[in-house]
């Protein structure tokens, strides 16, 4: 039972940073309408930024969290009005090429600057709870709670913000919002700031408890898709949700079924979901 | 663009073909040119689903890499001979094709990209752990070449020299485009087409889309086996690597440079793509970098890749 336990738990953590990963894909998408191939990208230089900003300047921790945010968030509005807003009224599919361009370019330009090493971060607190015979280290404790601290806030500030409000309105009606004078440009630069800044609280988040390395968001980038195609593109209650539950069955069947299938069950879930239900959990069709 | 120009610029290109392996004797050249002959084959293969039938396939290296693992295999284990693994392999990827359109051809737009991408990580992922068959990441070895096709009285032919091992990929290359070109001027290329432009107006004409959709899928899956088994006997080697999404991704990329649903562009694209850099001699560090920035650049700037560029500029001056 207590091996049950453990696994439940570090299920949680890798789903609350799947959840946070996914989140920003999904926002982008249901304002943009693009599936954001390069989000592994970005979250891999947020891990590379944040790890430069502790070892260099020997930034606290949670700054440099802050710090990486911030510069991808930027980052993350200058790539949407260079790349993805000339995009936007050609067909889908050129958008992802753009994306999978800037894939080539992200990780060739991280091989130059940062090198091929595996990197890890300085250990941050060494501190382990024991509870009925689970332990939890306080930094993954500190990652889930960072990690839904995040998504709460991100619900606030949709939810109760005016500028959060546009986010909302532009993802329901784009022509509705442009009607009232909400402009779409501004929205959209908005959006991928915020999706891309989440990406990177993702990435400072877990690149403590795994490895900083030029390839680090492959595999978050592709099952990040699995949960907002599996939650319904665009919706954030569904990234949620299936953000946990893909970290919780990866725990469970790493830990009971078998390791070396691990990365499969998440892709298998996938193409079983989508026989069964097409537009995925909370999806409304596709246009 | 009139059709005799086209005929004689078609046979112009072809004559050049011919006379190629006797020009340049550099091995290094000969090698790419035979490999660009069989990435052009897959390539052409995903236009069919991608440009003609507007259905956005990713998981075209799972295809190809389907029908190399199958006929490799039989030619390993079974001792079967080139000519008979070859449409083995196809038709092994065909059917591959056949139960993954079921369910994916459910979904549509991005839905129906992620989730057969998904499909191509689960087979890769199954190619590299299932040891007992595949070999796993250490993958097959020693694969069997070109078999010598044996004619009477004269001997046989053999493909043991560059130059033949080009004339085959040549001749299946050529085959690929006689049955794609046939396929889409006939009823069904025309409904391919129809679903392509508007998929809702195509049913209401009476054009089943799914099963119009799955055939398309078929064939495309098909042939990018067939692509797939000339790679494995070309090289004699397979691992994982070879039914990678990102292999789908390179076809794609090439698709897009050369121009989406035309027949000529996905070959210029491929020839492009696949001899450029060597041409140019940039540094692997930064080939990747540059060759980024041309595809966003030329995404944004040039959508219809090269083709469509050539389609403006000759409306331009006839208007």
């Amino acid at each position: 039972m207590v091996i049950f336990f453990q696994q439940v738990l570090n299920g949680i953590m890798l789903g609350a940073v799947y959840s946070l990963f996914a989140l920003g894909l999904t926002i982008i998408y249901g304002i943009l309408k693009i599936p954001n191939f390069a989000h592994g990208a970005l979250y891999m230089w947020a891990g590379f930024t944040s790890l430069f900003l502790v070892i260099n300047f020997h930034t606290n921790y949670w700054v440099s969290l802050l710090i990486g945010m911030a510069v991808l968030g930027l980052v993350g509005v200058g790539i949407e009005r260079v790349v993805f807003r000339p995009l936007r009224e050609q067909p889908h599919i050129n958008s992802f090429i753009g994306a999978v361009g800037l894939i080539f370019v992200l990780e060739s330009l991280s091989l130059i600057v940062w090198g091929p090493d595996f990197r890890r971060f300085p250990p941050l607190y060494d501190q382990t709870f024991n509870i009925f015979g689970v332990t939890i280290t306080l930094e993954r404790l500190l990652v889930i709670v960072a990690a839904i601290l995040f998504i709460i806030l991100l619900q606030l500030f949709i939810k109760r913000t005016w500028m959060g409000a546009t986010i909302e309105a532009v993802a329901q009606n784009p022509e509705g919002a442009q009607l009232v004078g909400i402009s779409i440009d501004r929205v959209s630069s908005l959006t991928f700031g915020i999706g891309i800044a989440l990406a990177a609280a993702a990435a400072t988040l877990i690149a403590p408890v795994f490895l900083v390395y030029s390839t680090m968001g492959d595999m978050p980038n592709l099952k990040a898709f699995v949960i907002i195609i599996v939650g319904g593109l665009g919706s954030i209650p569904g990234a949620v949700i299936g953000g946990f539950m893909l970290g919780l069955i990866e725990a469970l069947g790493g830990g009971y079924i078998s390791t070396d299938y691990k990365d499969i069950f998440a892709f298998g879930i996938l193409v079983t979901f989508l026989t069964i239900r097409p537009t995925g959990l909370f999806g409304k069709g596709v246009r | 663009m009139n059709p005799t120009v086209r005929k004689w610029l078609f046979l112009a290109v072809l004559v050049v073909a011919v006379i190629i392996p006797q020009l340049i004797t550099n091995k290094y050249y000969m090698n790419i040119l035979i490999m660009s002959g069989i990435w052009a084959i897959v390539t052409l293969a995903l236009n069919l689903i991608l440009g003609y039938t507007g259905q956005a396939q990713l998981a075209h290296g799972a295809f190809f890499g389907i029908g190399a693992y199958a006929a490799a295999l039989t030619m390993l284990k079974l001792n079967l001979n080139f000519w008979l693994a070859l449409p083995f392999g196809a038709a092994v990827a065909g059917f591959f094709g056949l139960i993954i359109g079921l369910p994916a051809l459910r979904t549509k737009g991005s839905y129906f990209a992620i989730g057969t991408m998904c499909f191509n990580i689960i087979v890769t992922l199954i190619i590299d752990r299932w040891e007992g068959l595949t070999n796993g990441s250490r993958g097959l070895m020693g694969i069997p070449g070109f078999a010598p096709i044996p004619l009477p009285w004269v001997g046989e032919i053999t493909f043991k020299t560059q130059a033949a091992q080009f004339y085959l990929v040549l001749f299946f290359l050529l085959l690929t485009i006689f049955i794609l070109r046939r396929t889409i001027q006939s009823l069904v290329g025309r409904s391919f087409r129809a679903i392509r432009g508007n998929e809702e107006l195509a049913e209401a004409l009476g054009i089943p889309s799914t099963k119009t959709k799955l055939l398309s899928l078929i064939i495309s899956c098909a042939l990018a086996g067939m692509g797939g088994v000339l790679y494995a006997s070309y090289i004699g080697f397979l691992s994982p690597d070879q039914t990678d999404f990102r292999l789908g991704f390179n076809f794609l990329i090439y698709i897009l440079i050369g121009g989406i649903g035309t027949m000529i562009g996905p070959i210029i694209g491929t020839l492009l793509i696949v001899t450029l850099p060597d041409a140019l001699q940039v540094a692997a560090d930064y080939r990747m970098f540059i060759y980024g920035i041309i595809l966003v650049f030329m995404i944004i700037y040039m959508p219809r890749g090269i083709m469509g560029a050539l389609q403006d500029l000759s409306n331009r001056k006839r208007s």
